[in-house]
């Protein structure tokens, strides 16, 4: 589904990623842990090319996005990003941030996308909230309503990024929940986070990054339970 | 009341109809000279947040042109040497008037754009890439539309700003308000009526604009919703 061949990511001078390998399955859920300034979020945005990457190859379903050829455009379509922010758009209504790119992109009339939209944001629990606009939801909410937007372009693959880190303990359950769904509705999905309890529950696979490598990946239990590597070690004796 | 009886009111009385004329071509031009300078300025806003050094030079470079150089300067070089030059002959105060107000404030809404558009967080632009939005996309339904609300608040100041600043356009002999209050000083070698009055037109004027924009600026608060909550199925 994904593939990524010695991926190098260079920010001027500085080398945040130095040759990453990796391949994604189809409804695989992927964690990626690792200590900060390691290159996760660098990773994950490169993979929508948020970030232009400087060597290497990105491949989602066989086709290279970062060929300049690629319509980068369609590509993301096809691969629904959740930022730690939310990001949502603080002009629009609830309902509205969901449509909007349905009714730009996929040319659906207003009656199917709000019919779409009320549909996700019964799946995130947040219908009654449709027509609030986003300073009037609490950050958990927010976050859910960014899951909803994402997942309306009908995406193949979500990409979370520490999609709880902003948010008030109380509200990371909640969040969790939804992409706990999520990943059993068979989504393949990649998230950069700090949960540890959410890598190993719903993680098919862990990798845990440093310093701009992929150190060690495997089964969350062999990566949490049983750690090969020194740095893993280090780390983990650290967050859990 | 000696001190009202020094001024001779009747002045203004008989020129009313002069007066109208000048208080109608200080509307227009500024109407015309807004109107043109935030299409033009959104154009060269956008050309100053771009990446292209094609566009982003060009309209860099014109920017602080206009802003480094008095508008009085232009409109002389505009009224009396570009448009004669370009079209063999003089097109009239009307068209070098709007022209050079447009062209001045265009510089002036530029760096409003600019500044209002950068002042969006960059994660809204991400966000809306990564729904698959093409840039002019983001920026016509993400960016602009927040970025607008910002903007309100100096492109009023703008406007209030050109208002007086037409002004000048009295130099190549536009008869807009003050070169009414010129011709009647001329006329009765009085200086108290003429331009106090022109002063109090400008006044009158300024204060409708500072209202209107107050006015506008509250429709659009990111709070005012008038779309009641609709019954959903
Ligand atoms: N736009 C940028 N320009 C320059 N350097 C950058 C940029 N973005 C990230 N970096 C650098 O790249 C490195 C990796 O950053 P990245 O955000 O990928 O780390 P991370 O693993 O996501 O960290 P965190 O857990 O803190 O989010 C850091 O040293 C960071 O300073
Ligand atoms: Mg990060």
């Amino acid at each position: 589904m994904i593939k990524v061949e010695n991926l190098h990511k260079h920010f001027g001078k500085l080398e945040v990623l130095k040759g990453i390998d990796y391949e994604v399955q189809e409804k695989e859920v992927v964690c990626v842990i690792g200590p900060s300034g390691s290159g996760k979020s660098t990773f994950l945005r490169c993979m929508n090319l948020l970030e232009e990457v400087t060597d290497g190859a990105i491949y989602i379903n066989g086709v290279q996005i970062n060929d300049p050829k690629t319509n980068i455009n369609e590509i993301r379509t096809e691969v629904g990003m959740v930022f730690q922010q939310f990001n949502l758009f603080p002009h629009m209504s609830v309902i509205d941030n969901i449509t909007m790119a349905p009714m730009q992109i996929r040319n659906l009339n207003k009656q199917d996308a709000e019919q779409l939209a009320m549909e996700l944001l019964d799946k995130v629990g947040l219908r009654e909230k449709a027509d609030n606009y986003p300073q009037q939801l609490s950050g958990g909410q927010q976050q859910r309503v960014a899951i909803a937007r994402a997942l309306a372009m009908k995406p193949k693959v979500m990409l979370f990024d520490e999609p709880t880190s902003a948010l008030d303990p109380e509200m990371v359950k909640e969040v969790l929940e939804v992409m706990k769904n999520l990943a059993k509705e068979g989504m393949t999905m990649v998230v950069v986070t700090h949960e540890m309890g959410f890598a190993r529950e719903v993680g098919d696979r862990v990798l845990f990054m440093d310093g701009g490598y992929i150190v060690e990946q495997g089964h969350p239990e062999d990566v949490f339970g049983n750690p090969q590597n020194e740095r893993t070690k280090a780390f983990l004796g650290k967050v859990l | 009341m000696e001190f009202f009886d020094f001024f001779r009111w009747e002045i203004i009385w008989n020129y009313r109809e002069l007066y109208a004329k000048g208080l109608w071509a200080t509307i227009v031009l500024t109407a015309c000279g807004y109107i043109g300078g935030i299409i033009f300025g959104l154009l060269l806003g956008l050309g100053q947040v771009s990446k292209k050094k094609l566009i982003y030079w060009p309209a860099k470079i014109y920017v602080d042109v206009f802003r480094g150089t008095p508008l009085l300067v232009q409109l002389l070089l505009i009224h009396l040497a570009v448009i004669p030059t370009i079209f063999g002959s003089s097109q009239g105060w009307w068209v070098s008037g709007i022209v050079g107000l447009i062209l001045n404030s265009a510089a002036y809404n530029a760096e409003i754009f600019r500044a209002g558009i950068q002042s969006i967080d960059k994660g809204q632009m991400e966000a809306a890439r990564s729904l698959g939005l093409t840039h002019s996309q983001a920026m016509r339904k993400v960016i602009l539309p927040q970025a607008f609300r910002r903007m309100i608040p100096p492109l009023g100041n703008e406007f209030i700003a050109l208002l007086k600043d037409s002004s000048l356009v009295t130099v190549i002999a536009g008869a807009e308000i003050l070169y009414v209050s010129k011709v009647v000083a001329g006329t009765y070698q009085r200086f108290w009526e003429p331009y106090l009055f022109a002063a109090f037109l400008y006044l009158v004027l300024t204060y409708a604009v500072t209202k209107l924009v107050a006015f506008i600026e509250k429709r659009v608060d990111i709070n005012y919703n008038p779309r009641k909550k609709k019954e959903r199925a």
